[in-house]
């Protein structure tokens, strides 16, 4: 008799993803997934999708799923979290979706504490709209609105979210990981577990940053997106833990 | 059970709890924001959700996300935030979804006043945001009546899965009256089966307002417009006052407007000029039918509106040039006198 070793999440539809060869989206899918499966939650997850490349990730869970309007993510999971806290919610949200449009949106939902968990997906770009300068776009990097390269003096420098969120004095779980190469990926699932446990337990609000890659916008093949985010995306955006609830001043 | 005095703003929170609306998310701005500070205090008595939102664009976003939840759920602002809140509603009834927005009109455009004013019409019957949807929209000209749509606006929010909306103004806000608050009288609804409760023991429930396919997203908008023809069906509600065949003009006026002209009407009546008044109560489903027959007696249609002339263009349609319609309106929070607008119907009736 075989004995399986491997195999599709329970919390993943066994569906056919639409996203680009090289994309980092499905392995971060997955991990949510996973930790879903591990933690028994999935009939009671509600997740909240972003717009942007992602948008079709209710096609992708086995759960609820909903859509919100661009950037507000946070805010639609606020009034879903508080209207039957119950659920275990998560928005999964780009970088023009909750590092531009949504700032505020976020910035307030993690400084009310509310308790759901934010999977954040940092590819330093606009991927869905064909490669526009996002808030996380690295200085000089070309972009189609950025095509001499991201000029810092007119353009500013990147948004580090994981940072900013860190600097809120409400207690929360706040941390970076990354997806490009199999060590990262341990690391970014014991973030993503962590991230959820403390809403399973009502501890806090909590965020996970994924450095992610988007090679078709990026004009690399996903090879080289993998040393592009080593090279100049580790060192600006340090993956750890910014901030953990026994953080807190009062903690 | 005996009537109490109470300020618009407030008896709309409390009448929201009556129908069973425990879900309240806002934003402060003037002349609504007593609505907010009403419910500060009282959504934990009654072990409700009061949560003041950073923006009037999250507030109506975490409207959306209580209303995937399945709970009757509401948010009130005034015109400028109502602007904000355009992109939600818009989704909202995209994905059909019941939510209930008060908007306790103020003078605009722009930063515009904190007076009343009647100048949101267009934004509220003909759309507001983008896309092919309405909102079925309830004008109150009374506190009385604002407590009574109000409770009715989340049994019909449930029934067409559909945002409604009360369309106030800064005196229906504003104004103490004696209220009484009716036990909320509802036939049984189904089940909300598409609620975003956790896919326990069934398949996921999606809820989006993304069709990519075109043919998909026609079908959404059909579907839409189908409940919207039942609306106008079986939804317009409207009060005539004073219609007589010896009616010499028909007035057609909503909210507080429609209270003065009944003043007007009442002052006329004593001077032998016989006006009628045709109230829409319902602005989306438009009473079009009900003034074409209250007009058909009298020589001419006057709209009287706070605002320079929205309403009127419905009215025209209506009477289907049947009758000359003319229009009489101030704005900017400046609300005409009985004596203004009796001078305006002389005129016509001379």
């Amino acid at each position: 008799m075989m004995k399986t070793i491997f195999t599709n999440p329970e919390s993943l539809a066994p569906n056919i993803t639409h996203y680009c060869p090289g994309c980092t989206h499905g392995v971060a899918h997955r991990l949510v997934a996973e930790i879903m499966d591990e933690l028994n939650v999935r009939e009671r997850t509600v997740g909240v999708g972003p717009v942007g490349c992602s948008v079709f990730i209710y096609n992708y869970f086995e759960c609820d799923f909903l859509e919100a309007a661009h950037g507000r993510a946070p805010a639609f999971a606020s009034g879903l979290k508080r209207a039957n806290p119950e659920l275990i919610v998560f928005t999964y949200q780009g970088d023009g979706d909750l590092a531009s449009i949504g700032t505020n949106e976020i910035i307030h939902a993690a400084n009310r504490g509310e308790k759901f968990t934010t999977i954040f997906i940092n590819n330093a770009i606009y991927g869905m709209t064909g490669g526009q300068m996002a808030p996380t776009t690295m200085p000089g990097q070309v972009t189609t609105t950025c095509p001499f390269g991201r000029n810092v003096s007119d353009a500013g420098y990147p948004i580090r979210v994981a940072e900013m969120l860190a600097t809120l004095r409400t207690p929360g779980y706040i941390a970076r990981g990354a997806v490009h190469l199999p060590h990262y990926i341990v690391q970014a699932k014991k973030y993503i577990r962590k991230a959820f446990q403390y809403q399973k337990e009502n501890v806090c609000y909590s965020m996970v940053e994924l450095l992610s890659t988007c090679p078709t916008n990026w004009g690399l093949t996903p090879k080289e997106s993998t040393a592009w985010v080593e090279e100049n995306m580790i060192p600006y955006y340090p993956p750890g833990e910014y901030k953990t609830p026994e953080d807190a001043e009062d903690a | 059970m005996a009537k109490i005095l109470m300020k618009g703003n407030e008896a709309i929170g409390e009448a929201a709890i009556k129908a069973g609306g425990l879900f309240y998310f806002c934003y402060p701005i003037t002349p609504q924001t007593e609505v907010a500070e009403y419910l500060a205090r009282r959504m934990p008595e009654v072990g409700g959700v009061f949560l003041q939102a950073e923006s009037e664009i999250a507030a109506s976003n975490m409207l959306f996300g209580a209303a995937a939840a399945g709970r009757r759920c509401f948010t009130s602002s005034s015109s400028p935030g109502i602007s904000l809140m355009q992109e939600a509603i818009s989704y909202i009834a995209g994905a059909q979804l019941p939510a209930v927005i008060v908007n306790i009109v103020r003078g605009g455009p722009g930063l515009g006043g904190i007076l009343p004013a009647q100048s949101d019409y267009f934004q509220a019957t003909k759309g507001g945001g983008h896309g092919d949807y309405r909102l079925l929209v309830y004008a109150p000209s009374t506190v009385q009546e604002a407590v009574t749509y109000t409770m009715k606006a989340f049994y019909m929010a449930d029934k067409y899965r559909n945002p409604v909306m009360i369309l106030g103004d800064g005196m229906i806000g504003q104004m103490m009256e004696p209220v009484e608050f009716p036990e909320p009288e509802e036939e049984a609804l189904p089940p909300k089966t598409w609620a975003t409760t956790g896919a326990k023991g069934r398949k996921p429930n999606i809820i989006k307002s993304l069709f990519l396919d075109p043919n998909a997203l026609e079908h959404n908008s059909i579907t839409l417009q189908k409940k919207y023809l039942e609306m106008e069906k079986k939804e317009i509600l409207f009060e005539r006052y004073n219609c007589s065949k010896n009616n010499k003009l028909l007035l057609v006026s909503y909210g507080t407007m429609a209270r003065i002209c009944k003043t007007v009407i009442d002052e006329l009546k004593k001077k032998k000029i016989s006006v009628g008044l045709l109230r829409p109560i319902t602005v989306y489903p438009f009473p079009y039918e009900a003034i074409y027959r209250a007009a058909q007696p009298a020589k001419v249609v006057l709209s009287v509106e706070m605002s320079m002339g929205q309403m009127v263009e419905d009215v025209e349609r209506a009477v289907k040039a049947t009758r000359p319609v003319h229009f009489f309106g101030r704005t900017g929070g400046i609300v005409p006198s009985p004596e203004e607008v009796a001078d305006e119907i002389r005129k016509l009736v001379a």
